[in-house]
């Protein structure tokens, strides 16, 4: 059966430059996946839980965080922020009963970097690995 | 302040089963300053408790509200404003924000959503540690400023209990000897004399053993 997941991601401004620069269209060519919604945020320090909860209310089968490298944040500690709060979400989807993989924080180099592809595609692959998400109550 | 923690996802979606309308209200006193039930944690209660029930098939309403504090009556009497749209609160104040809205309207279902822990301070941000137990004769002014009822397992007034080792307690290595800490704040501050004075045997009465307990101020009654 095949499932496009709804996966969203949160993207500090510094990560996602090549977003602004390629155009949806671009990133589409260098392999972004039709799964993957940007959302792009000054910081992800700025980044609370019930944000991410929020993507799942709104039916996200995944979540995932680019934020500058834990130790190069341009906010200084931004990214280690978030990576914390995304720490929590784990701990709250596995309160649920839900796969804690459905969110992840990556750290990323700023700027244009094949990397910031390669993590839409890991979760593109993780999320289709694991089926859509308990939480939408479509199993009930 | 009283330090508090939310109770598991799945003891909290117990209570509310049965509810198609839950208000989740949260308190602005003690509970927001130990990120245990302020306005950012009604918000992530709430959507926890949207998606848990969304798991079970089930779609109920989730107000989310907050009050100054919830242990004093005239801030109770503003749960009026959601009157007619909750079948059940949800509070993540301490137990005595449950008490208030329980005691104070007698048809309403309240329940908890935290752990009320214990009076306590926060040595480094995201850490809590027990300091009083609110026994209510304080004897800290014998003590060097440190509570050995409270950071003593065994709530001795006349410590060390003999036990422990490298200033730890013997009931746990990660735990200070709160009385190695006496002994030592006494002999900085030249009080060591007061490690030989005998505290008596002490009446508990006020600690809650003789039942709840009131303060009453006259001049401020009305
Ligand atoms: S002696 Fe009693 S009142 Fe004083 S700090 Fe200890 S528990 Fe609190
Ligand atoms: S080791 Fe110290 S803190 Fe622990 S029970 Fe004995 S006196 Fe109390």
């Amino acid at each position: 059966m095949s499932f496009t997941p709804d996966i969203q991601a949160f993207c500090c401004h510094y990560t996602s430059q090549q977003t602004i620069a390629e155009g949806r269209e671009g990133l589409k060519n260098d392999g972004l996946p039709d799964s993957v919604n940007l959302n792009r945020l000054v910081c992800t320090g700025k980044l609370q839980v019930s944000s991410l909860l929020k993507a799942f209310e709104n039916g996200a089968d995944g979540v995932y965080v680019a934020g500058c490298p834990a130790d190069e944040c341009h906010n200084m500690k931004g990214s280690r922020r978030a990576a914390k709060r995304v720490l929590a979400v784990k701990k709250a989807l596995k309160e649920l009963g839900v796969e804690p993989e459905r969110v992840e924080m990556y750290h990323l180099q700023r700027g244009f970097h094949p990397e910031f592809i390669e993590a839409a595609q890991e979760m593109d692959k993780r999320i289709k690995d694991l089926g859509p998400c308990s939480l939408k109550g479509e199993d009930k | 302040m009283i330090i508090a923690e939310r109770k598991p996802v799945d003891e909290i979606l117990g209570m509310v089963k049965n509810a198609e309308r839950i208000l989740v209200l949260g308190c602005r006193g003690c509970v927001t300053v130990c990120s245990a039930g302020g306005e950012r944690e009604v918000e992530i209660l709430a959507s926890l408790i949207r998606l848990g029930m969304k798991k079970q098939g089930r779609d109920v309403e989730v107000i989310e509200g907050s009050l100054v504090r919830q242990c004093d009556k005239e801030y109770i009497d503003a749960i009026d404003q959601w009157q007619g749209r909750y079948d059940i609160i949800i509070s993540t104040a301490c137990g005595v924000g449950v008490n208030f809205i329980a005691n104070q309207r007698p048809t309403d279902k309240v329940y908890p959503a935290l752990n009320t822990s214990f009076l306590g301070g926060s040595p480094e941000q995201g850490v809590w540690t027990e300091q009083c137990a609110g026994c209510g004769n304080c004897i800290l002014h014998l003590t060097g400023g440190l509570c050995p009822v409270a950071r003593c397992a065994k709530s001795l007034l006349n410590g060390p209990c003999g036990g422990s080792v490298d200033g730890k307690c013997e009931i746990n290595p990660q735990v200070e000897c709160v009385w190695q800490l006496i002994h030592d704040r006494l002999g900085r501050l030249d009080n060591q004399d007061m490690m030989n004075e005998i505290m008596p045997i002490r009446d508990w009465s006020t600690a809650g053993h003789g039942g709840p307990r009131k303060v009453l101020r006259d001049d401020l009654t009305i």
